[in-house]
């Protein structure tokens, strides 16, 4: 049990922070770049992709493992893993509708502040990255619901960080042509840099 | 100019998806740290933009507008799987070096924003030639990403030697994770100076309708028809 709470913790520290998803891994810079010009938006979408991820990362392997792969199928020589990219994206998409439709019934206050961001979701290439790494890696499925909630808070953190240091880029003077677009992908990369420091962490 | 020539001319050229239209930023970023790679996957993104190009063209009056959206993505995702599996099995080097950036083509805004913007509108033959155009943009544009990068980072091109040889010290940070964001940060605003200057002769370049324009997300999203499936419907 203390071995695997362990693997567990190591997964958690190694892909919130050692590996973050977006800078050093490069999922789900869309949002990133897009949707990090305020604190409190930022946050909101961390907040839904941390919702959103943790679960699909659930769902989809579940679906994985007790349908694609399923042992009886496999016995019969019935091999149906290939599918997975097509049948992910699928389930990726309407639990992301699902999701927001019942957050709308059941939890309207939830909806309030995660609502516009939940549609975005689709497009980010982390969930569909996550689900097909953690095949990839063969994780178990509390291994793989622990790598996406993981995953996702690096991203939280990411993008927060992000939007606090561009509302302070707001005030500064920026030769033009890296005005905009540039100067956040300058911020990016020092803050990879910065991040590339936690890989000397002994975990 | 011959229609189809045009259309090749507008992907590469006109409106490069890397460098003037600045979409499909996560493999950008990601895959370029030799020009291998970057080659590599331009190749394999424009397979899948042709065929699916072809493909939803061809069933363009057969698929029911409600349901394209889930339809253009079960017919890429299907095209992404075979080219996966092809370079599994042929190029198993390129595979490896890729990973998981291969199945994500599923999810690249261009192959959406193609089918949505051009092959579900137009005849067969000339959707193959948009594809084409945009998919060796898109390799033009990994390419030269990967290129510097893999000299400045690396000292090599296509990995031959070339600057070492010369006593050049790599900085190995560019095919690094920081160098991706730096090398493209570099590209924006150069393509801003050229931005402004052609807009001062009177031929303004294409807008960039990614989401690195700084704009939400939705942006992008709309632009390509990225949202989730029943949202478009309404």
């Amino acid at each position: 049990m203390g071995e695997t709470l362990g693997s567990l913790v190591t997964i958690a520290i190694t892909y919130a922070i050692v590996n973050n998803v977006v800078l050093s891994q490069f999922l789900g810079i869309c949002p990133f770049l897009g949707v990090s010009k305020k604190t409190e938006t930022a946050a909101g979408m961390g907040g839904a992709v941390i919702f959103v991820i943790t679960i699909a990362s659930f769902v989809t392997g579940v679906i994985y493992k007790f349908v694609l792969a399923n042992e009886y199928l496999m016995n019969l020589g019935i091999d149906l893993t290939y599918l997975k990219t097509i049948v992910f994206i699928l389930v990726i998409a309407a639990l992301v509708q699902f999701v927001e439709m019942f957050l709308k019934k059941v939890m309207p206050p939830l909806y309030q502040s995660l609502g516009v961001f939940l549609p975005l979701i689709t497009t980010n290439c982390a969930v569909l990255g996550v689900a097909l790494n953690a095949i990839t890696f063969e994780y178990n499925l509390l291994e793989t619901v622990v790598y996406g909630l993981a995953t996702a808070v690096g991203f939280f953190i990411a993008i927060v960080l992000m939007a606090g240091l561009r509302e302070k880029i707001e005030y500064n003077d920026i030769p033009k042509p890296f005005q905009g677009t540039a100067i956040v992908l300058i911020t990016a990369a020092l803050m990879s840099i910065a991040f590339m420091g936690f890989s000397g962490m002994k975990i | 100019m011959n229609k189809y020539v045009e259309r090749l001319y507008n992907g590469i050229i006109k409106e490069n998806p890397t460098f003037v239209l600045m979409l499909g930023m996560c493999p950008t970023l990601a895959v370029t740290s030799s020009a291998i790679n970057g080659l590599g996957m331009g190749l394999s993104t424009t397979v899948v933009l042709v065929f699916a190009n072809l493909l939803i063209s061809i069933f363009r009056k057969k698929i029911p507008n409600g349901v394209r959206i889930p339809a253009f993505i079960v017919i890429v995702a299907s095209l992404v799987t075979i080219v996966e599996f092809l370079l599994k099995a042929y190029i198993p080097v390129l595979s490896e070096s890729l990973g998981v950036y291969i199945p994500l083509i599923v999810v690249n805004c261009i192959i959406l924003g193609r089918a949505e913007s051009f092959a579900s509108k137009n005849e067969p033959v000339i959707s193959i030639f948009d594809g084409l155009g945009m998919g060796l943009g898109f390799t033009l544009g990994l390419t030269i990403i990967g290129l510097i990068r893999e000299i400045l980072g690396a000292g090599t091109i296509f990995d031959a030697p070339v600057l070492t040889n010369i006593g050049y010290t790599p900085m190995t940070i560019f095919i690094m994770a920081p160098g991706a964001f730096l090398v493209l940060a570099f590209l924006v605003a150069g393509m801003n100076i050229i931005r402004k200057k052609m807009e001062e002769k009177g031929k303004p370049l294409a807008k960039p309708s990614g989401c690195i324009t700084g704009g939400d997300c939705a942006n992008c999203a709309s632009a390509a028809g990225c949202t989730s499936p029943e949202k478009k419907e309404n």
